[in-house]
């Protein structure tokens, strides 16, 4: 059975919040709009955003990070949200694994909100309903998009790839194996309801090298001990002879 | 936990309505067997149901306020396999129908004996509706309180504790209710039924005192490392993501100082506990104190909006975690 989600790798992340304004933009003009905002140009802005990115420092200067971390649903696969839900309005979809708000069945009570340890529901002030990431189901299936575009528009917009979508349940999809050989790692495991979106971790890029690595380890002068030890300057075996 | 207050009237207004109709099933079962004067059945029984009903109804008012779509609110009995949310909205009807049969076979005098049980005693409508009364009744406290205690990850209220304190708080202030409405409908039994509310007070003064106890030793599950999955000891957060407010920030916060919080505990653990025991105790004595007895439950009453306000505030939910800086 499919499980679909989105990895995200804090390595490459840059807090650029393409993916903000991108899901904004798609999903307030798409089948799961519109997402309102109050007072937008005021003192006092506020509006619905499925996805939010948010920035974190790690560690105490001078060796700190900064971390830009992308939050939005997880579509867990054993979402608290769903079970909560007084008229099913809140459902996970069988066939891909997507959590989702039926607007028509919502009564708006929040429940489902405060059901969800990680805050990735947000009630929408104009609608007066439940709304949440689809992760752009209105676009994931449209034939009428070119295959490169059927991914969600968080997913498109990211400038430096760091967003991936698939399939985790299928062992060969990139992303499952971005999960199994990068370290992705889900959020509040604590919990046990089990997110499908990953995260992967950010990493340092270091390489060990030895001291014998520096000179040839081929060199036969060397290795036999015979001759004095030729300095490292010097010019080796490889340096004088046409092989 | 932003507390609301419709969700306050509402679990405080039909905690009290249950527990007076417990309290006048109680008198009934008493007076059946003979260990209770049986009192004005249209006074006593008739107008209590109807105080009951209306305290119901202003409870299901109250509701209706906290929902977005209140006119899709018929939906809301779909999901009873799973939620007990839909649970209690199909419980709280089923009480209110059978609170008022029950008044109105006390108003109509309506006591035809459907049959006897061993000992001669005599059972009619009003016993049998009375029973499924007090089922229901418990039935919606435990449907009303698992609601906050089935979610697994509010550790403050996911306790047996806070089922045991709706009960109880709910029978406390449903009896001193009907001690309070028995100075007019039915003066022989105010003694026992302001004793039985001072019994069940102090219950709940051990129980919610437990639950307190509990609340203030909990070790947080969730943690900065957990949330973002970054294991080191200091993570301090920059920004948000946006600058305004959201309902992140809106609905998970109550959005008062510290100070105000130790405010409202004290003042309920006052007007809980101490305050209608001492009304309560001392309108038994003095015989048809029927200010006293109104005195307990109205401090009680305005006590238990303040119980609830603190419990939903006292509430930390681990999405919190996520917004603790704005930039």
């Amino acid at each position: 059975m499919m499980q679909l989600a989105l990895v995200i790798d804090l390595n490459v992340c840059v807090g650029c919040h393409a993916c903000v304004t991108s899901c904004k933009e798609w999903n307030t003009s798409g089948s799961a709009g519109p997402m309102s905002d109050q007072n937008p140009y005021g003192a006092d802005p506020t509006g619905t955003f499925f996805n939010r990115v948010q920035t974190y420092e790690v560690g105490e200067f001078p060796n700190t990070e900064t971390v830009h971390f992308p939050k939005s649903c997880l579509h867990c696969e054993d979402p608290p949200c769903v079970p909560v839900c007084p008229t099913g309005a809140s459902y996970k979809r069988k066939e891909d694994g997507i959590v989702l708000v039926n607007y028509d069945k919502c009564i708006g009570c929040k429940y489902c909100s405060w059901a969800c340890p990680y805050g990735a529901r947000e009630f929408d002030e104009q609608q007066r309903v439940m709304k949440k990431c689809t992760l752009c189901v209105d676009r994931i299936y449209d034939t009428s998009m070119a295959e490169n575009d059927r991914k969600p528009a968080c997913v498109k917009a990211c400038p430096t790839s760091a967003r991936l979508f698939g399939d985790i349940h299928d062992p060969e999809s990139a992303v499952s194996q971005a999960i199994r050989e990068s370290g992705g790692y889900p959020l509040m495991p604590e919990w046990g309801t089990q997110p499908s979106n990953h995260y992967l971790p950010r990493r340092k890029t270091r390489i060990k090298i030895h001291l014998d690595e520096l000179e040839r380890a081929d060199n036969p002068l060397k290795v036999d001990h015979q001759l004095p030890r030729p300095a490292a300057s010097e010019p080796t075996l490889d340096d004088v002879v046409t092989w | 936990m932003h507390p609301a207050f419709s969700v306050i009237f509402l679990t405080t207004l039909i905690g009290a309505a249950q527990g007076l109709f417990l309290a006048l099933f109680t008198v009934q079962s008493y007076a059946a067997f003979k260990l209770l004067p049986p009192p004005d059945a249209h006074a006593f029984y008739g107008q209590g149901s109807l105080l009951a009903l209306a305290l119901l109804g202003a409870g299901l008012v109250a509701s209706f306020f906290h929902l977005g779509r209140p006119e899709r609110a018929w939906r809301s009995i779909a999901m009873w396999r799973t939620s007990w949310l839909a649970r209690e909205v199909i419980v709280l009807p089923a009480f209110v129908g059978v609170v008022f049969l029950y008044g109105l076979a006390h108003w109509l005098n309506w006591h035809p004996v459907l049959m006897t049980l061993p000992g001669g005693l005599p059972v009619d409508p009003s016993a049998i509706l009375g029973v499924a009364g007090t089922l229901l009744a418990f039935a919606l406290f435990i449907c009303t309180a698992m609601i906050y205690a089935c979610v697994k990850f509010l550790r403050e209220w996911h306790s047996s504790l806070t089922v045991i304190n709706y009960i109880l708080l709910g029978g406390a202030s449903g009896f001193s209710l009907a001690a309070a409405f028995a100075v007019l409908s039915a003066p022989e039994l105010v003694s026992f039924l302001a004793g039985w509310a001072a019994i069940i007070t102090l219950l709940g003064l051990v129980s919610r005192a437990a639950s307190l106890h509990r609340n203030a030793r909990l070790q947080p599950k969730s943690t900065l490392q957990t949330a973002i999955g970054i294991k080191h000891p200091r993570i301090v957060q920059k920004a948000q993501g946006f600058m305004g407010g959201s309902f992140n920030t809106r609905e998970y916060f109550h959005g008062q100082p510290v100070a105000v919080l130790r405010g409202v505990k004290w003042f309920f653990m006052l007007a809980v506990f101490p305050l209608p025991l001492l009304f309560l105790l001392s309108g038994m004595q003095g015989g048809g104190a029927g200010g006293l007895l109104a005195a307990a439950f109205v401090v009680q009453y305005a006590g238990l909006v303040a119980e609830r306000w603190f419990f939903f505030a006292q509430t930390n939910h681990p999405q919190n975690l996520y917004y603790q800086s704005i930039a």
